[in-house]
């Protein structure tokens, strides 16, 4: 593949590189504020985060959601998904998103049951 | 016949023929795959993890009270460790893509200089995962684990967690461990921990301030903390053993299953990380004797390049699911 191959755009072409090195760079600085982030995020736990926003702390989905968007970055640009084909790159992507998506929502969905039967049925572990 | 049977001309012949399905090479198709299904190895074993984790929703440590170490520094620093070993994976994982981009112009020496640099990340990475197992093993408090199987902790009164050893009083027990070769030839138990439950209570007896943390998360997010009166009494009715660090059967920092994933997830990671580098290793020094050179071609640093991005994403995700939610 050619230099000149590479989509040196970001964040929809707000962003733009001269060269894929320099683009990598970007990246990693753009990863790493997002990684520092979260860091301190953890280590404060802001009280106004700790609210519950559709059954999660608003803190946890301020987590999953920079987690999925360190992933994309890493996707994409780290292993050039941005410059493959767009049909290979649903292959790739969308498959394993709703497979995990489905595994997801099936075992967690059980594991809160369970936990509601512990909680409320006969069973104690505090002896 | 002639209908039937493909005929071996270029058109026909994907791969070999000069025409590539999707514009993308066999070997770096396949690695792709790989990386797909893999991935739903680790998204498999992370959902376990998630499930565990709502089943014992309110008994699940928090990781800012297990994962405090930081190397040749004492005190309690979450997070701190995690970030760094975060931080290196990445850049490692830059190194490698600078080394791919390196390939594509050609250039030897640059492609040999990031990829020593990207082994060396991933060496200190591997480096930095045993010595975190190693905390986590060895453990730093010790614990009382109650008749049903929970863990008590024990704090002072400014709310920090305090060892067993600093407040122990010996009760000249002559308990030993039983090994095969002084008792029962065809049984034996494993070490036992430094105290009995008796040295323990009676040192709890003895220091006044001493309250208990349960294993219970309450309301703001942090594990209950009971009153004076209220330790006695859970430690003298419910207290049975002393926990000393973490294995697959005992844990000091909460439920055993916590340990059991701790162990799998992040061994199973740690794994891909040394295997990785071993790849990494085999393609340094195919670059080094010239052999990419020859072919024409550094498609097989990206190839790799790929699968040590992948284990970047997994620890990406390990980060978050471990360490932070």
């Amino acid at each position: 593949m050619a230099t000149d191959a590479h989509k040196l755009e970001i964040f929809r072409g707000l962003v733009k590189f001269k060269s894929n090195t320099q683009k990598i760079w970007g990246v990693l600085i753009f990863l790493s504020i997002v990684t520092a982030i979260e860091v301190v995020l953890g280590i404060y736990k802001p009280e106004i985060l700790m609210v519950e926003v559709l059954g999660m702390k608003a803190l946890n989905w301020i987590f999953i959601i920079l987690t999925l968007v360190k992933a994309y970055y890493i996707t994409w640009d780290f292993m050039h998904m941005r410059d493959e084909l767009p049909s290979f790159r649903r292959m790739i992507v969308w498959t394993g998103v709703f497979l995990i998506a489905y595994l997801m929502f099936i075992i967690l969905q059980e594991g809160g049951y369970i936990e509601h039967v512990f909680a409320t049925g006969f069973v104690k572990t505090d002896f | 016949m002639d209908t039937t049977v493909v005929k071996p001309s270029a058109e026909n012949k994907r791969w070999g023929g000069g025409t590539e399905p999707l514009k993308t090479s066999y070997g770096k198709m396949m690695m792709w795959f790989f990386i797909t299904s893999d991935a739903l190895t680790f998204a498999g074993f992370l959902a376990a993890y998630g499930f565990s984790r709502f089943k014992f929703a309110d008994s699940w440590p928090i990781a800012d009270n297990v994962f405090t170490h930081v190397p040749f520094i004492h005190g309690n620093y979450p997070m701190i460790f995690v970030a760094f070993m975060t931080f290196i994976l990445i850049m490692s994982s830059v190194t490698m893509v600078l080394a791919v981009d390196a390939g594509h112009h050609k250039n030897k020496a640059k492609v040999t200089l990031y990829m020593f640099l990207t082994i060396l990340g991933g060496l200190i990475f591997v480096g930095s995962q045993a010595y975190e197992w190693s905390t986590f093993i060895k453990g730093t408090y010790g614990a009382v684990a109650t008749n049903g199987g929970n863990i008590l902790h024990v704090m002072d009164g400014n709310g920090n967690q305090v060892a067993l050893k600093d407040f122990a009083i010996s009760q000249g027990s002559d308990r030993e461990q039983h090994i095969s070769r002084s008792g029962l030839w065809f049984t034996s138990e494993t070490a036992l921990p430094s105290y009995t439950f008796e040295e323990v209570l009676a040192g709890f007896k003895a220091n006044p301030e001493l309250v208990v943390r349960t294993t219970y998360t309450g309301e703001d997010g942090h594990k209950t903390m009971l009153s004076r009166s209220e330790s006695l009494r859970e430690l003298e009715t419910k207290g049975k053993t002393i926990v000393e660090g973490a294995n697959l059967k005992h844990n000091e920092y909460g439920p055993p299953l916590f340990a059991n994933y701790f162990f799998f997830i992040t061994g199973f990671h740690g794994f891909h990380v040394s295997i990785g580098i071993m790849l990494n290793i085999i393609i340094f020094f195919n670059v080094l004797i010239g052999t990419y050179e020859r072919r024409g071609s550094y498609e097989m640093v990206e190839k790799v390049g790929l699968y040590w991005h992948f284990v970047d994403l997994v620890w990406v995700f390990v980060f978050t699911f471990f360490y932070l939610v």
